[in-house]
């Protein structure tokens, strides 16, 4: 594709023009008599998910319009992986959990949808794909995860058209929902679990019951099958097996210590170290690693797959003045891959990036709380909860003690709480 | 501009109106802390159907909330494990930021 001036791709794509964005910082407001402030710099975001998104809104909001903020992402809407396990079960649609990035414009974010290449961190550009290269005076990297399929035999270009995993959600999520529906009753569904630490993990436990939701209303013959690389359950374990046992009888199997390391696509079978197993439906969850962009602009760290940071303000240990966020950074002692910590992880970033542009010290004492709703069925939810704060000592977010917890049990209550969490960090993270 | 303003001097008059705390003289203590509440509560606190709504609220009111959940002493879902990680001079800081936001 050939690349054009940004002035160009801005006038294509009908974003607001630079100067005239930067008088608006609130919805509402633009009718304020003040000139609108001068920016004191450039921010670019890598990433339009709930890292990304929820620091190009705070970046503007908290900054007062001072700072000028792009964030470039690839997709034309924000699609939730939190509550996209609803839609195998057939309780939403994929419609329920897509979101417009519209309002940030509002805020005065330019919305960019392009993909970075490569930053050039000496330089401090970033090149994109579509238009002209872009600098920065901070970046802001929130790619997300990457699936390492070249961990599992067989698992090649062929073999994932028929073999999901369905971690991002979009259009494998719809296609693996399709893949159950035609699925026979009486049929196998496989879940393969990586060692963590993964995205989201209670996620594969609360999938398994989405999809035994799903049986046991229109295939009630069928089995569930979780080959976990994990010991145990990693997430709210005694919740799961509870639903599992409570309302799904024995249709979920659970084997721990059982890591998928070969796919046969054609012939419908995965290999463990103990057997090779045939399944109706596969559904294969890799090794993760950050994201391909944080990878290239060298800021994995420690020989590790993930990006350490500076807890104080998400600064790379590995290259000055980016910002790393959610899922790619190294997590810290018992936090979560999370939604819900990737957009804390954003308004520690915005804050400090405020602070450092304005030549103040960030806040030195950070606190935030992760929050992680499952459905084990259409309407019953269960929570883990947990507060984390700087400790100065370590030099890293640790959990408040006594600050922490799962439900007592599962309910209804909760169920309408989940679906009313979803509601209100995707409207603080799009306007 | 004017909110900041208002909260900053909120979150000053409750550092002045408790014991001292170190953490008074942060003009942004409130609006950090209470970043970490709106994933579930709205962004300030206005949040969307289905939650309480914290903006604009009592800020006497807000607190007692918050130590009772924090003491055991309101029952609640999930409220009593969150309030625990916050010391009680958080807590009037929240508070006073929550209270000074429109609703």
């Amino acid at each position: 594709m050939g690349r054009f001036s940004r002035r160009e791709f801005l006038k294509v794509s009908g974003a607001t023009a630079v100067g005239a964005a930067t008088t608006s910082v609130l919805p509402g407001c633009a009718t304020q008599p003040e000139a609108p402030p001068k920016p004191i710099g450039r921010v670019i975001v890598i990433g339009g998910g709930f890292g990304g998104a929820t620091a190009a809104k705070y970046l503007r909001m908290w900054s007062g319009g001072t700072i000028e903020v792009f964030m470039i992402e690839r997709g034309n809407e924000f699609i939730s992986c939190p509550t996209s396990n609803l839609v195998l079960g057939g309780s939403r649609k994929i419609g329920d959990i897509t979101r417009s990035y519209a309002k940030l414009r509002d805020y005065g974010v330019q919305v960019i949808r392009d993909e970075v290449t490569a930053v050039d961190t000496a330089k401090k550009r970033v090149r994109l794909r579509r238009i002209e290269d872009l600098p920065y005076d901070r970046l802001v990297v929130s790619p997300g995860i990457e699936l390492m399929h070249d961990q599992i035999q067989g698992y090649d270009a062929e073999a994932q058209k028929k073999v999901l995993h369905a971690w991002k959600a979009g259009p494998e999520t719809v296609a693996l929902r399709q893949q159950l529906e035609s699925m026979r009753d009486g049929g196998v569904y496989v879940l393969a679990v990586p060692r963590a630490p993964y995205r989201c993990p209670p996620g594969p436990y609360e999938r398994a019951c989405q999809v035994a939701s799903y049986f046991k209303q229109a295939k009630p013959r069928s089995k569930v099958l979780i080959l976990d690389a994990n010991e145990d359950v990693v997430s709210k374990g005694a919740l799961f097996k509870a639903a599992w046992r409570d309302l799904y009888g024995g249709m979920i199997e659970f084997r721990g210590n059982n890591e998928v390391k070969a796919v046969d696509a054609r012939a419908g079978t995965v290999k463990t170290d103990f057997d090779t197993i045939k399944g109706d439906v596969l559904n294969i969850l890799p090794p993760m690693r950050a994201g391909d962009i944080a990878r290239d602009a060298g800021l994995l760290t420690g020989n590790t797959r993930w990006c350490g940071i500076d807890w104080l303000t998400m600064e790379s240990l590995a290259k000055k003045e980016i910002h790393v966020l959610g899922d790619s950074t190294l997590s810290a002692p018992a936090m979560p891959k999370s939604g819900h910590m990737a957009n804390n992880h954003a308004k520690i970033a915005a804050a400090a990036i405020i602070e450092l542009m304005n030549g103040r010290a960030p806040n030195p004492q950070p606190v935030i709380a992760n929050t992680c709703y499952s459905f084990v069925s259409d309407k019953e939810v269960i929570h883990v909860a947990s507060v984390h704060r700087y400790d100065p000592a370590q030099k890293t977010l640790t959990v408040v003690p006594g600050a922490s917890g799962v439900s007592s049990s599962r309910s209804d209550i909760e169920g309408a709480y989940g679906w009313a969490w979803a509601q209100n960090i995707w409207a603080d993270m799009l306007g | 501009m004017g909110r900041a303003m208002i909260a900053a001097a909120f979150v000053t008059g409750a550092a002045l109106a408790s014991p001292v705390s170190a953490q008074g003289t942060d003009p942004n203590l409130g609006r950090n802390l209470a970043a970490a509440c709106a994933n579930c509560h709205g962004t300030n606190g206005v949040s969307q159907q289905g939650m309480p709504n914290l903006a604009g609220q009592q800020g006497t009111y807000l607190a007692q909330q918050m130590k009772d959940f924090k003491a055991g002493v309101r029952p609640t879902t999930i409220m009593h494990q969150l309030a625990k990680g916050y010391t009680d001079e958080q807590i009037d800081a929240l508070a006073a930021y929550f209270s000074a936001q429109n609703k």
